[in-house]
């Protein structure tokens, strides 16, 4: 089932929730809300489920309005951030709520619910564990009870509030891979709503990225990270090394030093304040002293673990605003590392490989 | 020269220390307090024998007494329960005008001299009061009839159930509610599936409270029960015009009845809050 939403809008006293926010969700897919905190992603999530009332704007479900439709005739699943299980209730008992609930006419015979509800906790691979109470799980067993939970009403779209937010790295990691092979087996529509840029990126078929209550870009992961539409998507997913300069021609002046750009000479005005961003994988670090191009540094760390090594290096004029030297990123593979001898404190140039412009909004 | 060392060599086996004399205590301490007075009631009363103990607990006046003391007793508790938990749903769950000031009053009976109370009750509840000159002509009589024991009782009981729920509603986090609406639960399946469960130990708690003070009130109904033999009589009323006769030991007698169907009736309560308190997951 599709979800289209259309100009919602959202306020909570002066604050700006969602600002006339239109979006539509691929049927079939696994779509993650992304953003910071307070970016109404959650907002977005919870007047889709019909948990809370837009201000204006309607949530479109299957093509039908359901702006005005209750929580309970919506068919969705929620999955909640901290479980919300029935902790009087055992596994089964929690699964079977939802059928249990049903008006007499629809509930199914008790047989046909036990046979549904053991069918699901298979599916979750908890159904050992049916007849403990919650407080006898763990965060991420208790997870899975939720999304069985949500799945036996056979909901039409599946939306998940950080569902992975109050567990430890190691289990979310699991649990990722977890949801994505489910949701692979069942194509039911899906949202879900994280932080977590790594998350969105591994688990999701489409990324909405959100920020101040609107949406900053929609695409696939591959699409939003390669391509990122503004400084904040570029900033968000995943680090990034900042260079605040003017345009000249085809440079870009930070400071004393010139950084070559490839972008199109009509969409950058020339002596215009722009932003540059580069990936640590996209400099280069170039030890020669008698090179001058790119910007000089000190190499302040060097974190060698695992296939690739990063530098961390300061910028030796400071930033004409602050007392406080830049910083920048590195990521290089080992075996070009050892043959660079880096050592600390040495004074390097870097020179990106790629950098992406974008002209500064305040000059 | 030597510095003692700073740490006990002697081997801790408990995390908290001082289990000893924090037992000890305790046990000195309810001894004192509760234990010797009510075994100096049992000890006054085995003066009698058992006939002569059988005549006076069993009396038809005596008897008539239980049955409104015990009866009103968990009446009130059970309207109190009811009424203090939408009090208290209303004081966790919404904000309002005035809403510090309301949760201010409903310690207002705990505080209140009983004896204020009950002329309170009896000025406002006689036939020629605010309230009770409106229900006459209903052919409602509420002071000095049991209804005016029981409204007495439900007013000095109201602050319990409503301050054993309060924390836990406050507790209760509303996505709980959220989860049992996105299942298709309508709001009646939500609150006697989801929301009482969890809420029942707490209210018996509440219940048990409201109730044993309801049996040991004797200030505020004396004044609005009229005090009729075999009609609006309390059993601690009996028990104080046994004791103004000089009749000491008579009075202790039916204060052991009262004490042994009051333990009773409260361990009851107890073993069934640990039970339910078991099953909303809560000893875990």
């Amino acid at each position: 089932m599709s979800i289209q939403v259309a100009n919602i809008h959202k306020t909570f006293g002066s604050f700006v929730a969602l600002d006339q926010v239109s979006l539509d969700f691929p049927t079939g897919a696994l779509t993650a809300l992304l953003g910071p905190s307070g970016c109404g992603k959650t907002t977005l999530l919870r007047i889709i489920a019909g948990l809370e009332t837009a201000d204006s704007g309607q949530v479109i479900l299957a093509g039908e309005d359901a702006s005005d439709t209750h929580v309970r005739q919506r068919r969705v699943g929620f999955v909640f951030q901290h479980y919300a299980l029935f902790r009087h209730m055992t596994v089964f008992e929690n699964v079977a709520f939802g059928l249990r609930v049903k008006p007499r006419r629809e509930r199914p015979k008790e047989a046909e619910i036990r046979q549904r509800v053991h069918r699901l906790l298979d599916l979750v691979q908890l159904d050992p564990l049916a007849n403990r109470f919650p407080s006898q799980l763990s965060g991420g067993q208790r997870q899975r009870v939720a999304l069985a939970r949500a799945l036996a009403v056979e909901p039409k779209v599946l939306l998940l509030d950080e569902p992975f937010g109050a567990l430890d790295a190691q289990v979310r990691k699991e649990l990722r891979r977890w949801l994505r092979r489910l949701h692979d087996e069942l194509h039911i529509t899906s949202l879900f709503v994280t932080h977590d840029q790594e998350e969105a990126l591994e688990v999701a078929d489409q990324v909405v990225l959100m920020n101040r209550g609107r949406v900053e870009q929609v695409g696939t992961p591959n699409a939003v990270y390669e391509q990122p539409a503004t400084p904040f998507v570029y900033g968000f997913l995943g680090a990034v090394n900042t260079f605040h300069g003017r345009i000249e021609g085809a440079h870009l002046r930070v400071g004393e030093a010139t950084l070559a750009h490839s972008e199109d000479q009509g969409e950058v005005a020339s002596g215009a304040q722009a932003v540059a961003f580069a990936r640590p994988h996209e400099l280069t670090i170039i030890t020669d002293p008698g090179h001058d191009a790119g910007i000089a540094a000190s190499v302040v760390r060097i974190l060698s673990f695992g296939a690739s090594t990063r530098v961390e290096l300061d910028s030796l004029t400071p930033a004409s605003d602050s007392e406080l030297p830049i910083h920048y990123e590195v990521m290089l593979p080992r075996d070009q590392i050892q043959a660079l001898k880096l050592v600390e404190g040495q004074r390097v140039r870097l020179v990106p490989s790629r950098i992406r412009i974008f002209q500064s909004q305040a000059a | 020269m030597s510095v003692a060392p700073f740490f006990n060599p002697t081997r801790q086996t408990r995390v908290l220390p001082g289990f000893h004399l924090a037992l000890g205590y305790t046990l000195v301490y309810l001894s004192l307090i509760v234990l010797i007075p009510l075994a100096a009631v049992f000890i006054t009363s085995a003066t009698l024998s058992w006939s002569e103990f059988w005549a006076v607990v069993s009396s038809p006046r005596v008897v008539a007494t239980y049955k409104l003391s015990f009866g009103a007793s968990l009446l009130a508790g059970a309207i109190n329960t009811v009424f203090g938990l939408m009090l208290a749903w209303a004081l966790v769950r919404y904000s309002f005008p005035g809403k510090k000031l309301i949760d201010a009053l409903v310690d207002l009976p705990f505080a209140l001299p009983t004896a204020v109370a009950g002329i309170a009750l009896t000025a406002l509840y006689a036939g020629n009061g605010w309230i009770g000159s409106l229900l006459e002509p209903l052919g409602i009589k509420v002071a000095f009839t049991p209804l005016g024991v029981l409204v007495a009782l439900v007013f000095i009981g109201v602050p319990f159930v409503v301050r054993t729920v309060q924390p836990i509603l406050e507790d209760l986090e509303t996505e709980l509610e959220e989860a049992a609406a996105s299942l298709g639960a309508n709001r009646w399946q939500t609150f006697t599936r989801v929301l009482l469960p969890v809420l029942l130990p707490a209210l018996l708690t509440g219940f048990a409270l409201a109730f044993a003070r309801a049996v040991g009130e004797y200030g505020s109904v004396i004044f609005i029960a009229g005090n009729i033999p075999m009609i609006s009589e309390i059993t601690p009323l009996i028990i104080i015009t046994k004791l103004e006769q000089y009749d000491y030991v008579g009075a202790t007698a039916v204060a052991v009845v009262m004490l042994v169907f009051s333990f009773i009736m409260l361990l009851a309560i107890n073993l069934l809050q640990a039970w339910s308190a078991k099953r909303t997951g809560r000893d875990r």
